[in-house]
Order: structure tokens, then C-alpha cells, then sequence
């Protein structure tokens, strides 16, 4: 699903919500059913797996960077799971690299990576092409769709670029002034 | 110069205020050229400086006749006011003054009660005021450049602090390099004053200890003393603000409450 709408509409604020990186003033998000409320932040943020515009890569490797949600858990992510998770991405054998000289598009793909070391329920995507060039762009993308597909995930991801929601989205809401101002398949919402 | 033309020691004193006043505010007066305001702050750090230090030297009189006890009411009201100053650095963190305050009552506080008893500290109250207002001074500077160093760390690291969140991270140890940052930036005053000892400046204390005819080795051990104290003092204050704050910018929620333009 995309949202979309103009600059200050609302839209990263609302997957902030949904992270409940940010409090509502007033209502509340249910996740399968449960007042989020009612869920321990760390296990909301685990099963709602977000990753933003810029990819705010820890220093070290990429293998170290995957390796950092499971290990808030206690939990170690194998070798092979960080090899399949980068071969998703298209980052085969990246593993051992060092952070600081990845490309911007090779950068945001490790990110997105990481999220699903959490193995997460849902991906939210905050505008995550939005500072890479058009290749860079398009390689995000096509990491995008792939990981969607593989890991069956329910994914929804912030826009501006209505192009880009008309490729990869289903569904859209269309925010304004911070409301939802329309709702359905990508195309009823884009071309209303 | 100035004893030429001031003849007492009251219009002496204050033509010596004037004349160091004045180099400070050229240091204002440069800053401002640069486009840098601290022209209300440190004039108003100035006039309560002075008016504060003359107030402390009226009542000197009485505070050498006053019984012991009265000393642990006076430090008790320095650490109060220290915590209230050291504050001010960490606006927009909630609770930054009792976080303050207990933390240079751990670090200063304890630490003059420990070194009193054990004798390292005299108990007359002119030695026992003086000593610990340096403690208390210094774990107040300490405390202070820890909550700016840790509120600007935070304020420049929101990304990556929310993507540590976002990830699974608990708050505190979201925040922790900026913890070890500033906890290592506080003490560097603290440091560099211990290291340069004796070569780089003698402090006031040793000056005053000779003239009041202390013999000049003892007196070169007790500065050290003083200022092994204050690096004690400081450290133990830097280290509890520090654990303190970090868990004060974030809602129960583990939300960071610290975000530009908010605070």
C-alpha cells in the first residue's frame, strides 16, 4: 500500500504512529487485533519492521549491521541467514564490507536487509528512494518488490513519487492536512 | 598601575573588578562581531558573580564563628544551587535539574563526607567550606558540559538513535555512545587541570596556604590533594548525570522526547 499526498500532509507521521515512534494524541493503532498499547515497543517495532529515507548504517560491517535486531534479542542471526537476506537484496557476499564504502543505493539495501533480520509482520517504508539517484533508485525498487514477494509481507510505504506508487503499490491512501481523503487500488486513488 | 590612583583597598578592589570585568566583555564584544550572542548571559553571569561573591565575603565573618555543623547546610545549599546552574544545560530533558542536583550530591556531596572523615578534609568550617565549594564548583562544570555534550549528541544523532529504536534496540542502550561521549568530554577540564599542575598554573589554594605559612611542600601535596578530589568529585557526578539523563528522553513508550525543534 502507498500513501501519498502533499508535503506535510501527514504521511511519515503516520507510519511514525504505526512504529509508535510517536504517541497519538487521541485513538490508537490495533495490530492483529491488539491495541499496540497493550504491546511491549520493542516487539511492536520488531513485527512492524521500518526502514527510512536515509539508511543510518551503524559503523562496522554488513554482516554487523544485520546482526544488531536479532542481537536485541539475545539472538544471533546465522551466517547463512545474513548471505540469503543480502542475496535478496542483491548484495551477495557484502557480508564482510565495510559500511562507510557502500554506494547510496547499496546502502539503503542493506537497510532494508536489516529490517527483515527482525523477521518483521509488516514493512514500512518512509520515502526510501528519495535521496538516490534514478539507477539507485530503480535497484531499491526491484529489492523492494522481490523481498515483498519472497517474505509474503504486507508493506507500506511513503511516497511522493506517484510513478513509483503506480509501479509497486496495490493500494493507496491519499492523505491531506492530515486526514485520509481517499482510499482504494492504486489506480481509483492516483487517477480519481 | 591602579595602586597609584586607588589608595584603599575597597576602591582598589573595585577598580580591579572593573578593569578584568571589561577584558571579559571584550570577549563578549569579539563574540558578537562573529554573529555568536552571549552578551545577556554572561552579563548576567557576571553581576550575580559578583554580587554573590561579595555577599559569601560579608558574611565570612560570621561563617568563621558559626558552629561545625552549620557547614553541611551551607554545601547542602551549593549543591542545590549547582544543580539548579548545571541544569540549564540540558534544556528540553525533563527532570534535568533533580537528575543534576542528586548527581552532584553523589559525586561532590559523598565525597566530602567520605574524605572529612577520613581526615583528608579538615572540620573547621574554613576549611571544610572552601574545600568542598571547589568540589562542588567543579562537579557542577563537570555536570554541565555532560548534559550539553549528551543533549547536542542526541539532538545531532535522532536518526540513528529512532533506527536503533526502530529496530528492536532499548531505548537506553540507543543512547549509550553519546553516554560514553559525554562522560569522556566532561572530564577533559577535570584531566587536563591534573596533568598540567605546577607546570601550567599554581593554583589560588597553594598561594594562600604559603601565605598563611603552610610549608611549601605540604602545601604542593595538599593542591594535589584538592585536585585529585576534584577529578574524584567530578568523575562520580559526570558518571551519575550521565546514567541519569539517559533515560530521561524517553517516554515510557521508549519514544525520543529530544527532537529538534521541540526542545
Amino acid at each position: 500500500m502507498a500513501i501519498v499526498g502533499p508535503s506535510g500532509s501527514g504521511k511519515s507521521s503516520l507510519l511514525r504512529l504505526l512504529n509508535r515512534l510517536d504517541e497519538p494524541t487521541s485513538g490508537t493503532v490495533f495490530v492483529e487485533g491488539t491495541d499496540f498499547r497493550n504491546l511491549e515497543p520493542r516487539e511492536l517495532r520488531r513485527k512492524l519492521g521500518m526502514v527510512t529515507q536515509r539508511p543510518y548504517l551503524f559503523p562496522g560491517t554488513v554482516a554487523e549491521n544485520l546482526q544488531f535486531g536479532p542481537a536485541q534479542r539475545g539472538e544471533t542471526l546465522a551466517g547463512e541467514a545474513i548471505e540469503e537476506l543480502l542475496s535478496q537484496v542483491g548484495l551477495k557476499d557484502y557480508g564482510g564490507r565495510n559500511v562507510a564504502n557502500l554506494s547510496g543505493g547499496e546502502a539503503q539495501r542493506v537497510s532494508v536487509a536489516r529490517t527483515l533480520a527482525n523477521s518483521p509482520l509488516v514493512l514500512l517504508l518512509d520515502e526510501p528512494t528519495s535521496a538516490l539517484d534514478e539507477a539507485a533508485k530503480l535497484e531499491v525498487e526491484s529489492s523492494i518488490q522481490k523481498v515483498v514477494h519472497d517474505h509474503g509481507l504486507t508493506c507500506v510505504m511513503v511516497t511522493h513519487d506517484l510513478a513509483q506508487a503506480s509501479r509497486l503499490a496495490e493500494k493507496a491512501l491519499l492523505l491531506e492536512a492530515g486526514r485520509i481523503v481517499r482510499a482504494g487500488l492504486i489506480g481509483e486513488v492516483l487517477h480519481a | 598601575m591602579l595602586r597609584l590612583f586607588f589608595h584603599t583597598q575597597l576602591q582598589l578592589g573595585l577598580a580591579q573588578a572593573t578593569v578584568s570585568a571589561l577584558a571579559a566583555l571584550t570577549v563578549v564584544l569579539l563574540a558578537h562581531r562573529r554573529q555568536i550572542h552571549l552578551e545577556a548571559e554572561t552579563l548576567i553571569a557576571m553581576a550575580r558573580g559578583l554580587v554573590q561573591i561579595i555577599a559569601v565575603g560579608s558574611i565570612l565573618v560570621v561563617l568563621l564563628r558559626a558552629p561545625r555543623w552549620t557547614s553541611a547546610f551551607l554545601l547542602a545549599g551549593m549543591i542545590m544551587a549547582a544543580g539548579a546552574t548545571s541544569a540549564r544545560r540540558a534544556k528540553g530533558i525533563p527532570d534535568a535539574f533533580r537528575v543534576s542536583a542528586w548527581s552532584i550530591a553523589f559525586g561532590a556531596g559523598s565525597l566530602i563526607a567520605l574524605m572529612t572523615f577520613l581526615g583528608v578534609i579538615d572540620t573547621a568550617i574554613t576549611s571544610l567550606v572552601p574545600v568542598g565549594s571547589m568540589l562542588i564548583a567543579n562537579a557542577m562544570n563537570t555536570n554541565g558540559l555532560a548534559l550539553n555534550r549528551f543533549r547536542s549528541d542526541v539532538l545531532a544523532h535522532v536518526g540513528e538513535i529512532e533506527t536503533a529504536l526502530a529496530l528492536g534496540a532499548e531505548a537506553r542502550n540507543s543512547v549509550s555512545p553519546y553516554v560514553q561521549a559525554s562522560f569522556e568530554a566532561s572530564l577533559i577540564p577535570a584531566i587536563d587541570s591534573l596533568r598540567s599542575l605546577g607546570i601550567v598554573w599554581i593554583p589560588g589554594l597553594m598561594a594562600g596556604m604559603l601565605l598563611s605559612g603552610a610549608r611549601p611542600v605540604y602545601a604542593a601535596i595538599y593542591q594535589f590533594v584538592v585536585l585529585a578530589m576534584i577529578f574524584a568529585a567530578s568523575g562520580l557526578t559526570s558518571l551519575a548525570s550521565t546514567m541519569l539523563i539517559r533515560g530521561r528522553v524517553f517516554s515510557p513508550a521508549e519514544q525520543l522526547l529530544l527532537q529538534p525543534g521541540r526542545s
